[in-house]
């Protein structure tokens, strides 16, 4: 039945769109900035579940355009109402994203779950996980960090792809504003091994 | 007599100010009570009851013991009460605030003949003209001609008369009660099964959600009331997102907690109320796809709330304020609309903002090389400073150390952290975090 259910999924459009109705995971200092842009890309309220004691919080004004009015933050007490309100956020429908930021590793079990959870409401997951911590059962794993920019008005960030289970790996670095849906990728620096025809 | 006057009488005397509302809610609440003597209560004035005992005396073995009764219990609740039983309702109010007594069927113009014309409710203008003519008591003016009384004093005056002697019929409009919004359902043998429970439930919920609907009203809380035959009561309350008034999605909210209910011996009485309803009009609803969508959020934050709590589950407001970790407001999302947050203009803000950390080994200012959660980081580029001052008629105790320089800095190690500087008391610290 999963099986037959995965063969008729279409393929994601665009490296940086995760697959719909799956819960997928990211790492990496640059982690949340990478869940910020992923809130632009998907439309309809966002449910950001954070640890009760986590000092690091949301700022409004900080947020890409009309997320703050989009944004509901749940601070649940214990890792167990933590995976329980991610899980119950995933089953409602109306849901465009749930961002969780679980301080445990994540057991198989508890990924499973979460996958059949996405699978029944149709929504997307991001688990913001620790370095390590994540679960077998994620459908891709991101790693994010941000990149020192060689210019003032750009911030790159080094998003790669380390585990993908209906596609590719690969690594991107991109210039994102903070703003827009779009990123503008930027090509490696190196060194050019032959000679560049004359111009003609 | 104002109150300077009655200071100078009495030095001693002990004032304090008038509660008018708390007044209203007493004078409620005791006409909540007087129901117990009859069916129609009214609100008389600011300071009065006007009961209509029409056949009830009987019951407490006449008027005199009526009224005895009466006096007896109040007495016993500290309240000094002066009251009346007439023929018609102008008299007993009238005789009520002039001695009190009973007055007797056919005793009415004799009772009320020697009150001052006052006693009638009319305006303080019309009481002086009437003494004036030499007019002082009821008794005078009710052998009088009625017209050229009209023609001279005004229509009010007849009528209260009239109202006073009973040949103007004034019948008692007390105010309809508030509704209440509760139901309840004892059974004949005691249940225990938590799918009888539901089923009860349910049929509870059909009859308070008709009520619900019937008063344009929505239930905030629900608290349902289980009665053990142990005499033993178990309480289930639960939340709602938004004011809701559809049996079926309430009773799904009360599955959990009527799982957690010990039962005992069996349950043989329930009782179901609304003690916090709202407004809510009727609108039409499985019309357009927006609402169905608001309905199933409303539903998710429902189900959120009544686990982890309604106060975990927040919404951030923005304010108006230059401080940073006062730029914004946490709500329940279920008591607040959202708000758009307004374009920013002006310097950007971090992503990430949390209680400002020092950073240590800073040298150079802007810092070119710093640590910060035993990390090391070098300066690539810095933006700034923003100044920021406190808000002096607010007293923070994390502004305490004065105005602070804020820059953004990006580091050659990848982070692009918001530090900020306290020129008054030379310190450097990390605030936030920028995507």
């Amino acid at each position: 039945m999963i099986l037959h259910d995965r063969v008729h999924r279409p393929p994601p459009v665009g490296p940086f769109t995760l697959l719909k109705a799956r819960v997928h995971e990211a790492e990496g200092p640059g982690r949340r900035a990478f869940a910020l842009f992923q809130t632009l890309r998907h439309p309809g309220p966002v449910l950001w579940v954070l640890p009760e004691h986590e000092p690091r919080r949301l700022m409004p004004r900080g947020l890409p355009e009309g997320l703050g009015e989009r944004l509901m933050v749940l601070t649940p007490k214990g890792e167990t109402d933590l995976l329980w309100c991610v899980e119950e956020a995933l089953r409602a429908a109306p849901v465009g994203l749930v961002i969780a930021e679980p301080q445990q590793p994540l057991t198989l079990t508890a990924g499973r779950r979460l996958q059949l959870a996405a699978e029944a409401g149709r929504t997307t997951g991001l688990m913001l996980i620790r370095e390590g911590q994540g679960s077998n059962a994620t459908e891709t794993r991101w790693h994010c960090e941000p990149v020192p920019a060689a210019t003032a008005d750009s911030t790159l960030h080094y998003w790669s792809i380390n585990k993908n289970k209906s596609g590719t790996t690969g690594s991107w670095t991109v210039d994102w504003n903070g703003a827009s849906a779009a990123v503008h990728m930027v090509s490696e620096a190196r060194q050019r091994h032959e000679p560049a025809d004359p111009p003609r | 007599m104002p109150l300077a006057d009655a200071r100078a009488i009495c030095p001693d005397l002990s004032t304090r100010p008038t509660d008018l509302a708390r007044e209203v809610a007493a004078l409620a609440s005791l006409r909540r009570w007087a129901g117990r003597y009859a069916p129609m209560v009214a609100r008389d004035g600011s300071d009065g009851l006007v009961a209509d005992i029409t056949g009830v005396p009987h019951l407490f073995g006449g008027e005199a013991d009526l009224r005895s009764d009466l006096h007896a219990r109040l007495e016993r609740v500290g309240l000094s009460v002066e009251s009346a039983i007439a023929g018609t309702q102008g008299a007993a109010r009238a005789l009520a605030r002039h001695g009190g007594g009973i007055l007797a069927e056919g005793e009415l113009v004799q009772g009320v003949g020697r009150l001052p014309v006052s006693a009638l409710r009319i305006d303080h203008d019309t009481a002086e003209a009437l003494s004036r003519v030499g007019l002082v008591r009821v008794a005078d003016l009710a052998g009088l001609p009625r017209a050229p009384l009209a023609r001279r004093f005004g229509p009010a005056l007849v009528l209260r008369l009239d109202q006073l002697l009973g040949h103007q019929p004034e019948p008692v409009a007390a105010e309809p009660d508030a509704p209440h919004f509760g139901v309840r359902m004892t059974l004949p043998e005691p249940i225990g099964l938590q799918s009888d429970v539901m089923a009860g439930l349910a049929r509870l919920l059909d009859r308070l959600c008709s009520k619900l609907a019937l008063h344009h009203q929505g239930a905030r809380r629900l608290r349902l009331e289980l009665r053990r035959v142990d005499r033993g009561t178990v309480q289930v309350e639960i939340g709602l997102a938004r004011p809701m008034r559809d049996p079926d999605r309430i009773a799904a909210l009360f599955a959990k907690g009527v799982d957690e209910v010990d039962a005992g011996f069996g349950i043989d009485a329930l009782r179901l109320s609304a003690p916090l309803p709202e407004p809510m009009p009727p609108e039409q609803i499985g019309g357009r796809p927006t609402v169905q969508q608001d309905d199933a959020l409303a539903d998710l934050v429902s189900r959120l709330g009544n686990r982890i709590g309604f106060d975990r589950v927040l919404r951030m407001m923005p304010t108006d304020s230059k401080i940073p970790e006062r730029s914004f407001r946490i709500m329940p999302v279920a008591w607040s609309e959202p708000v758009s947050t307004p374009s920013s203009r002006g310097p950007l803000r971090p992503v990430v903002i949390f209680p400002p950390e020092p950073a240590t080994h800073v040298s150079g200012h802007p810092p070119t090389k710093f640590r910060w959660r035993r990390m090391r980081f070098t300066t690539l580029r810095a933006h700034g400073p923003e100044r920021i001052a406190p808000e002096w008629w607010f007293d923070d105790p994390a502004w305490r150390s004065g105005l602070r320089d804020y820059w953004r800095i990006e580091t050659q190690e990848g982070a692009r952290l918001w530090l900020f500087h306290t020129p008054q008391n030379p310190d450097w610290r990390v605030q936030g975090e920028f995507a």
